[in-house]
Order: C-alpha cells, then structure tokens, then sequence
C-alpha cells in the first residue's frame, strides 16, 4: 500500500526503505521528538519529504491530489480536533470535509454506544473529558470508512477498558473490511494484542522493522 | 444660503485654551498622558492646516491629473497603515492580496458612487471626489485591518484545528471557513453598529458638516444615506475580496498548512 525509498525529511528522518502492506496493521513506536509523528504526516502529505519517493498504491503521492488522498488516507492527530457544535456536528464533519453521504442519527448513536459513550448526540461536543472527545474524534474517521487510518496515540487519553475497547474495534476495522491501519502508539498492550508489523524508530534515522508477529 | 461662520483667531484660540485647561487637569491629577494630548493637537493642527491649503489649491486647479495623484497617495498611506496596525507579521503574498483588495474595491465602489449615484461632472471634480474617496478610503481600511488581525492571529491559535480538517479530507476553503467567516464579521461589525446609531446615537461627520454649511438637513440626509450605502459596499466589497483571496496564503499547493510554526517532531 505504500512503499517508502530513500525518505529524507529535514534532519528528522531518513529512511532507506519501507513497506506497508494493504489489509495489515502497523505499529509505529520509538522515544518521544524521534519523528514518529511526522513520518505519519508524510503518509498524508501534510508535510512534504524533502527527497526520496513514496509511493501510494503505486502512485508517487506528489502526482495525487492531496484532498482526494487525505480522503483515502484519513488521519486522527494527537490531541483530538473538537469543531464547534454538538457532538452530531463533530461526528458528520469529517463525511461533510470529504464531501460523503451524511448517516442517520442510528448509526450515530450505535458508533456511540460501541465507543462506551453515552451523552446525547445533541450535547455540546467541547463540554466531554479529553477521553471522549479522542473517541468522538474516532468514531468521526470512522465513519468515513476511508482505505488507510492513521492513528496518532489513539488510546493516550484512555483508562484500560477503554483502550481495550478500542483495539476490538480498530482490529474489527482492519479484519473484516481489508483496510490498512497504521499507529503511532507508546502502549505496549496495542503493539502487542494487534500489531502485523512494529517499526521502531531512534533519532528518526534508522528504522528498525520487526518482522510479522504473528 | 449662509455659509458657517468664519471663525476669528480669537476664537480659534479659545480652542486651544480648552486643551490647555485639560492639561492642567490631566496633570494635577497625575494623569500621565500631557505628551500624549498635546503631540496628537499640535499634529493634527499642523496636517489638517496644510491639508486645508493643498484642497484649496486643488479646487481651484481642478485637474484629472492632481484628483488622480490624490487618490493614489491616500492608498498608498492606507495599504501601509494596514501593515503598520497588523500585530503579527504579514507574509509578502498577503500583503500584496492586502492592498490589491483595498485598491480594487474602494475604487469600485467610488468610481459606481461618484458616477451612476451623485453622477458628478467633470468626472474628478476634486471637490466631490477627494472627501468622498477620503470616506471610502478611510473605512475600508479600517475594516480590512481588523479582519487581516483577526484572520491572522486565527490562524495561528486555530491551526491545530485547521490542519485536523485537511486530515479529514477537506478543501483548504473549507478548513479556513470559519476563520474567514469571523474575519469578515469583525470587519464590518463597526460600520453596521455606526450605522444602527446614526441619526438617534449621533450625527455623522459629514452631516453634520454639511448643515453647519447651511445645506438643509434634507439634502444632508441625503447625500449621508447615499455615501453610507457607499461605504458600507466597499468595506464589505474590500473586506470580501482580502477574506476570499487572502486564506489562500497561508496554505500552499499541496492544500498544506504553511504557518511558521515551531516544528512539531513529535
């Protein structure tokens, strides 16, 4: 799904060769400031590599068009994006940025219920905790159902249950629909319950691929 | 019709005693602001004296040539007011978007206003064309520079934001929507609130000029609708153009956000 040759971005990284294969899921880990998230940003071209090439289902990303990529490849940052308005709002924001068909209230509410969320789809989506609003800001990238998520820390803000919930629902993601997840991640139980691949990155200058592990 | 009483230098002096008995309040109540008070009056005593004598001169040398040279040396000390008000740093392709949305459409509105409205002849009597293109000029510039400092500190605490709707697939347009929508609120906020007030609130400059001339207050109602319909079209008219134009800059054409930024490596 992506191949990455000969990646130079800045003094941050420097990347010889990686591949991320279509269906699998990938597990990005590495000291904090080592460039785990930039590399990411790279996958969606928010950010451009200096030089070297990478390729999206065969295609260098700088010959596709950003927005139809970005809508493809749908990235969660760091700290979760709270749009104003009710939490309806934040969760159809990211079909109506990528120009999708909106869902009716019951998929919202079901997506909701599965998230271990109970408020009213009508409540004002900046009154949640910082846990709630990471797995709105989830359920939002969810329902695009694009062909790649890329998840920045996305149980950082969660208790374990949580976070247990969330890896049943990413690994459901990338099992039954084929899609490609790729997650920078410090817990050590996401790496181990659902990673096909860990790359591991130190200074952003090698790059350290553990082979399948399962 | 009688014309407003010429003031004698007596009077004039009497003025200025106004401000000097201010000054002794300002002082004694350890006020710290004498400088302030008396530097802004003597200046704008010293500009508005000469600009009295190069309008006379002008209107009694109407000429397309001097109407022209005016209006281009009020844009100019517009366009770069706009950049000495900004309070952050302006990149060089909004600064150019700046000026071209504060030239384009003030001299839209004042070339409809002039001509198809109060329809002056010749077309650069300086005696219409310089207040009136004063008037414009001034409030749109006004307008554009609370909009450019709202867009761009925006920008700026909202990144974050922004770049969170790029992630979702979304047009740099629709990212920045809410950022230019509240710059062109902020905009033309002032001249809709003076606009709500006028006539109850307080006369407007202009008409109050005009009657103190001795224009009957009907012609000064007038002329004073006219010329707010004329401003409010090219403050929202400039404000639009710098809005829709000027998000543009702080993306690139990879539809990335580009805001000097600390870099985030992590």
């Amino acid at each position: 799904m992506f191949i990455l040759t000969d990646v130079l971005y800045k003094n941050i990284l420097n990347i010889r060769q990686l591949n991320i294969k279509k269906g699998s899921i990938t597990c990005i880990v590495g000291e904090s400031g080592s460039g785990k998230s930039t590399l990411i940003k790279l996958l969606n071209n928010l950010i451009n590599i200096d030089s070297g090439e990478i390729l999206y289902d065969e295609n260098s990303i700088d010959q596709i068009d950003p927005i139809e990529l970005r809508r493809k490849v749908v990235m969660l940052p760091q700290t979760p994006a709270i749009f104003n308005g009710s939490i309806r709002d934040n969760m159809l924001i990211g079909l109506k940025f990528s120009q999708k068909p909106m869902v009716k209230d019951d998929v919202l509410k079901d997506l909701l219920k599965k998230l271990k969320l109970t408020a009213s789809l009508d409540k004002d989506a900046d009154l949640l905790s910082g846990g709630e609003k990471q797995r709105i800001a989830l359920a939002r990238i969810l329902l695009m159902d694009p062909e790649v998520l890329l998840l920045d820390e996305p149980s950082s803000a969660l208790d374990e249950i949580t976070e247990e919930i969330i890896i049943q629902i990413l690994l459901e993601f990338a099992r039954d629909k084929n899609k490609t997840i790729i997650m920078v991640t410090h817990s050590k139980k996401v790496v181990n319950l659902i990673s096909d691949k860990i790359i591991e990155i130190k200074r952003g200058k090698e790059i350290f691929e553990g082979g399948d592990v399962k | 019709m009688n014309g407003a009483m010429d003031l004698s230098l007596w009077q004039m002096a009497a003025s200025y005693l106004f401000i000097v008995i201010l000054l002794i309040i300002v002082k004694t109540r350890g006020i710290s602001r004498e400088r302030e008070i008396l530097i802004s009056s003597v200046r704008m005593t010293l500009q508005l004296v000469f600009t009295g004598y190069v309008l006379v001169f002008i209107f009694e040398n109407p000429s397309p040539l001097l109407t022209v040279a005016v209006i281009i040396i009020m844009e100019i000390f517009a366009v770069n007011n706009i950049y000495k008000r900004s309070k952050n740093s302006l990149s060089r392709s909004l600064k150019r978007i700046i000026a071209f949305s504060m030239v384009s459409g003030t001299i839209f509105s004042l070339v409809y206003f002039l001509l198809v409205v109060v329809r002056i002849a010749p077309w650069y009597d300086p005696r219409y064309f310089i207040p009136i293109a004063g008037m414009l000029i001034g409030n749109s510039m006004t307008g554009i520079s609370l909009g450019v400092n709202n867009m761009v500190s925006n920008m700026y605490t909202q990144r974050l934001l922004v770049e969170s709707a790029l992630m979702l697939g979304a047009t740099p347009k629709m990212a920045a929507k809410e950022i230019t929508d509240t710059a062109f609120d902020s905009a033309i906020l002032p001249t809709i609130n003076s606009m709500l007030g006028m006539g109850i609130v307080f006369l407007p400059g202009m008409m109050t000029g005009q009657i103190l001339s001795g224009t009957s207050p009907v012609t000064a109602i007038e002329y004073q609708i006219a010329i707010m319909m004329g401003i409010l079209g090219s403050v929202s008219l400039s404000v639009i153009l710098f809005v829709q134009l000027g998000y543009g800059t702080f993306f690139n054409e990879r539809s990335q956000l580009v805001i000097e930024r600390e870099e985030i490596t992590e």
